[in-house]
């Protein structure tokens, strides 16, 4: 099991959600993919697919509207999986938390690992922010299999 | 007898370590052509360590077979390359290796997968008939279609098909799925197809076809090493050479239509290796 460990902090693949954000904080995301910050270099790949994915990247507040389609998102992702708030309107809502329409951060939600201050983050503190939810991914993994062990136990009983 | 199953043994355990190690060096080499760092040379055994660490989804009960089927497949035309058996009953069982892929990309509901499915199956159409030509190719030249007949034959292939080893060269780019034929699939995401047709497969079935894929390479290699097997040393060169040129053309090509990729392959590649065959009897 320790090789799996490693293995998947050293390949994180990220799905990237936006959710009502003003693109600021996408931008910035998308900067931490270019030559200038290469995170491939950590194993760091953009998939675009929640199947396939890791880490999912939130941006932006969320609304009624995107809720559901957030819950969705992180639904179709495999365990063990992990949650990154990016930018401010993802930590509380930001400048928009007050807004009639507005529920306030993805944790609303879903489940958040790690957030990210700043409006937007610097690439920099992006790539520290995924570096320091990859930790997590030991006891998400051991959560991961209590789940299915559960589950096994109830399908016995039935 | 017993040389044949420790050669097997050797070649199912050694193929994926060496092929994961030719994707990593792929990886590396792209990103450097493209003024970046790069992901560590055994990257692509991170990826599949992880993926099969992954919880298990499964959209239907049958996906998990193609899968099986597609690597199983694969495993067999390598011990078919290595026990040095029939050329053509190789392409044939490379071919249903990819039908079995095909298949499970058919048998979930995602547009995406079926769209992926069904460009993989315009990719099939138009690299076969070179890879029937090639064989046949190899039966003008050698006399049979046994790969121990290419082995044990004085003089290098090279030198009676050199327009059936272009197309060979040619079709590599489909059978590798780099740029500009990579659109049943792609090693990047964020394409209009998402990731085609491996876009419905996760964790331990995606590691599979990772797996498969490594096998696939080790394969296409040594068919390209067969065209020159006298020294063999030479031809792996030669092997190697032709996996640098397709980074170099993953890099600089955009993505073509399908309908301009079947009509080049067959004019190019069905061309070429027409005319190699038509000189073979000319020459005789």
């Amino acid at each position: 099991m320790g090789m799996i460990n490693t293995a998947r902090t050293k390949s994180p693949w990220i799905i990237h959600v936006n959710c009502s954000a003003c693109n600021g904080c996408d931008i910035e995301v998308v900067a931490a993919l270019t030559p200038m910050f290469d995170v491939e270099r950590f194993g760091i790949v953009n998939v675009g697919n929640p199947k396939h994915a890791d880490v999912m990247v939130v941006t932006g507040s969320v609304n009624p509207k995107t809720a559901r389609v957030l819950k969705n998102i992180y639904d179709q992702m495999p365990e063990p999986k992990l949650v990154l708030a990016v930018g401010a309107c993802a930590g509380t809502g930001g400048i928009f938390a007050e807004c009639y329409n507005v529920l306030g951060g993805p944790d609303k939600v879903i489940p958040v690992d790690a957030w990210v201050p700043g409006c937007p983050p610097r690439p920099e503190a992006i790539i520290d922010g995924a570096v320091a939810a990859l930790g997590l991914f030991e006891s998400k993994a051991k959560a991961m299999k209590e789940k299915i062990a559960a589950k096994a136990a109830e399908t016995a009983k039935v | 007898m017993i040389d044949n199953i420790i050669i097997s043994i050797i070649a199912i355990v050694g193929a994926p370590i060496i092929g994961g190690l030719l994707f990593g060096m792929d990886r590396r080499i792209t990103a450097r052509l493209q003024n970046r760092f790069g992901p560590p040379i055994l990257q692509p055994f991170y990826d599949v360590f992880k993926l099969f660490g992954k919880e298990s989804i499964a959209v239907n009960q049958t996906q998990m077979l193609y899968v099986l089927a597609h690597l199983f497949f694969a495993i067999a035309a390598l011990l078919m390359l290595v026990l040095k058996q029939d050329l053509l009953m190789l392409m044939f069982i490379l071919a249903f290796s990819q039908i079995a892929l095909i298949m499970g990309a058919m048998s979930v509901r995602s547009p995406y997968s079926k769209i992926g499915a069904q460009r993989e199956i315009m990719q099939m159409l138009a690299y076969e008939p070179v890879l029937i030509f090639m064989a046949f190719g190899v039966y003008k030249v050698t006399g049979s279609f046994m790969i121990d007949g290419i082995l044990t034959y004085p003089a290098p292939l090279l030198y009676s098909l050199p327009l059936i080893f272009f197309a060979f060269i040619y079709i590599l780019t489909i059978k590798l799925r780099k740029s500009p034929f990579d659109f049943s699939t792609s090693h990047h995401g964020h394409q209009e197809l998402i990731k085609g047709i491996t876009t419905e497969f996760s964790g331990t079935q995606l590691a599979l076809l990772e797996l498969t894929d490594w096998y696939d390479l080790v394969i296409l290699m040594g068919l390209i090493a067969l065209f020159f097997a006298q020294p063999l040393w030479v031809g792996i060169l030669i092997a190697l050479a032709a996996y640098l040129l397709e980074l170099v053309i993953d890099n600089i090509c955009a993505r073509v239509t399908w309908p301009l990729m079947v009509k080049a392959t067959w004019v190019i590649g069905g061309g070429t290796a027409l005319v190699n065959i038509i000189w073979l009897y000319v020459r005789a």
